[in-house]
């Protein structure tokens, strides 16, 4: 089931602004979640990376909020910004998550967030027919890719662990015999 | 405050500070998302929603909201939230189960409150499994799941939540994945509107016990057909389908069942005197 199929456009400044708050909203919940998740299942490498992503999440959607200036970017969001059927592009894939993850599982799923963010900010883009929309779309773009760069580099800090698997529990969940 | 004073709700705004502790990957996360969505779409405030529940992993979820919550007792879920309906209609009563506590120990309860149809939103998390008991196949676990339990599987005919709603008189049925948030808040929504007794099923993995669950998003799909309003079509569909058909299936008409108020008893103190000794 595609995520864009009923992603909601931006004809006009005021829909853009909505739009990229409310993925960043979106971003920012999933990355509270995961860190919370990982919180309760004692893997604290990742509740330090999740929180810092929520955290650098939370600050674009800030930062939006500031350019829009005036503007009630959130009230229009409740209106406008509505994925009925998919899910905004930067949002983490809740169901990918599993407790034995490692920064460098976490950093794909963030890389995976961004890129999926990136490709729909680009499609923006060549859709945008206004001046003023494309040039903050040109923004958003530039952002998502710098996102997408950090999360590149950031990798080659984490490298895969041994096979590129989550990691053997010891003692794993197992049915009652 | 005069209600136009209000500040409209944010999704985190019915979320409470408990933290879940479902796995990691648990599609129950997603539900709640939907439940928060839900209600954000609908515009009702956390003192107007009663989240209801009984036991097992999806039951926890009244624990995770702001709304008023009761998680009550195995399989119960919904003979307490009938009772609180009836003496509060204008509470948005939302009931929580999984397939094991709704289908198999509350199993009854679903039969009459289908039958009842007094004005609630059934929200059953579907994982074919016990998970919170560690992996015993529930009523929906397919005959050939073999578990440690059950060499080969059971051999068990699965039960049909969906025909059983509909033979049974559920105003309103419906299937979701929890991996699609969106469209299961969009799906609760309708089911919380739409007046009389609203089951939703929701696929939602549990992929510490069914692992195998996690490929349920790349096989869930659109029903290809819009709902009908006719039970007994709607049942046909359900029988024949491949069980990953999403979207909004059966919109009965059946008038809600209707509690004649003014012969109840509500006043405590009323009460009180009937029982005194």
């Amino acid at each position: 089931m595609s995520s864009t199929i009923d992603a909601p456009r931006a004809s006009s400044l005021a829909d853009l602004y909505a739009i990229a708050y409310q993925i960043e909203v979106d971003a920012v919940e999933r990355y509270a979640m995961l860190a919370d998740q990982m919180e309760m299942h004692n893997n604290p490498a990742l509740v330090d990376i999740f929180r810092d992503l929520a955290r650098a999440e939370a600050i674009h959607r800030d930062e939006i909020c500031r350019m829009a200036g005036d503007f009630d970017v959130a009230a229009h969001a409740r209106q406008t910004a509505c994925w009925r059927i998919g899910e905004s592009p930067e949002s983490a894939n809740l169901g990918a998550a599993d407790y034995r993850m490692s920064p460098h599982h976490a950093l794909q799923m963030a890389l995976a967030a961004e890129q999926r963010a990136l490709g729909f900010f680009r499609g923006l883009l060549a859709d945008a027919r206004d001046p003023d929309v494309k040039r903050l779309a040109t923004e958003l773009v530039g952002e998502e890719a710098g996102h997408v760069a950090l999360c590149l580099r950031l990798l080659q800090r984490y490298p895969p662990p041994g096979g590129g698997r989550v990691a053997e529990d010891p003692d794993p969940p197992a049915s009652q015999d | 405050m005069n209600a136009n004073t209000v500040p409209a709700c944010r999704a985190a705004d019915y979320r409470s500070e408990v933290k879940p502790i479902w796995c990691p990957g648990c599609g129950d996360y997603h539900v709640l998302m939907a439940f928060t969505r839900a209600f954000v779409a609908l515009g009702v405030r956390p003192e107007q929603v009663a989240v209801v529940s009984g036991i097992g992993c999806s039951s926890r979820i009244p624990a995770y909201t702001n709304c008023y919550g009761f998680h009550g007792v195995h399989g119960r879920a919904l003979a307490v939230a009938t009772g609180l309906k009836i003496v509060r209609p204008d509470l948005t009563v939302v009931v929580a189960s999984g397939d094991g506590d709704g289908y198999s120990i509350g199993g009854n309860h679903f039969l009459h409150a289908c039958r009842r149809n007094v004005d609630l939103t059934y929200v059953v998390m579907d994982n074919h499994i016990y998970g919170m008991t560690k992996g015993q196949p529930s009523p929906t676990t397919e005959p050939d799941f073999d578990t440690a339990l059950t060499p080969g599987g059971t051999g068990l005919r699965p039960f049909h939540p969906l025909v059983i709603a509909l033979a049974s008189g559920a105003n309103f049925v419906a299937r979701a994945f929890s991996g699609n948030p969106a469209e299961t808040a969009a799906i609760i929504v309708e089911a919380i509107r739409h007046p009389g007794f609203s089951f939703v099923e929701v696929l939602s993995p549990c992929v510490t016990y069914r692992p195998d669950q996690r490929a349920w998003k790349d096989r869930v799909h659109r029903a290809p057909v819009d709902a009908t309003d006719d039970a007994a079509r709607a049942a046909r569909r359900v029988m024949t389908d491949d069980g990953f058909n999403l979207g909004v299936l059966y919109r009965g008409s059946r008038p809600a069942y209707a509690p004649r108020h003014d012969t109840a008893v509500t006043d405590s103190a009323e009460l009180e005197r009937e029982f005194e000794l």
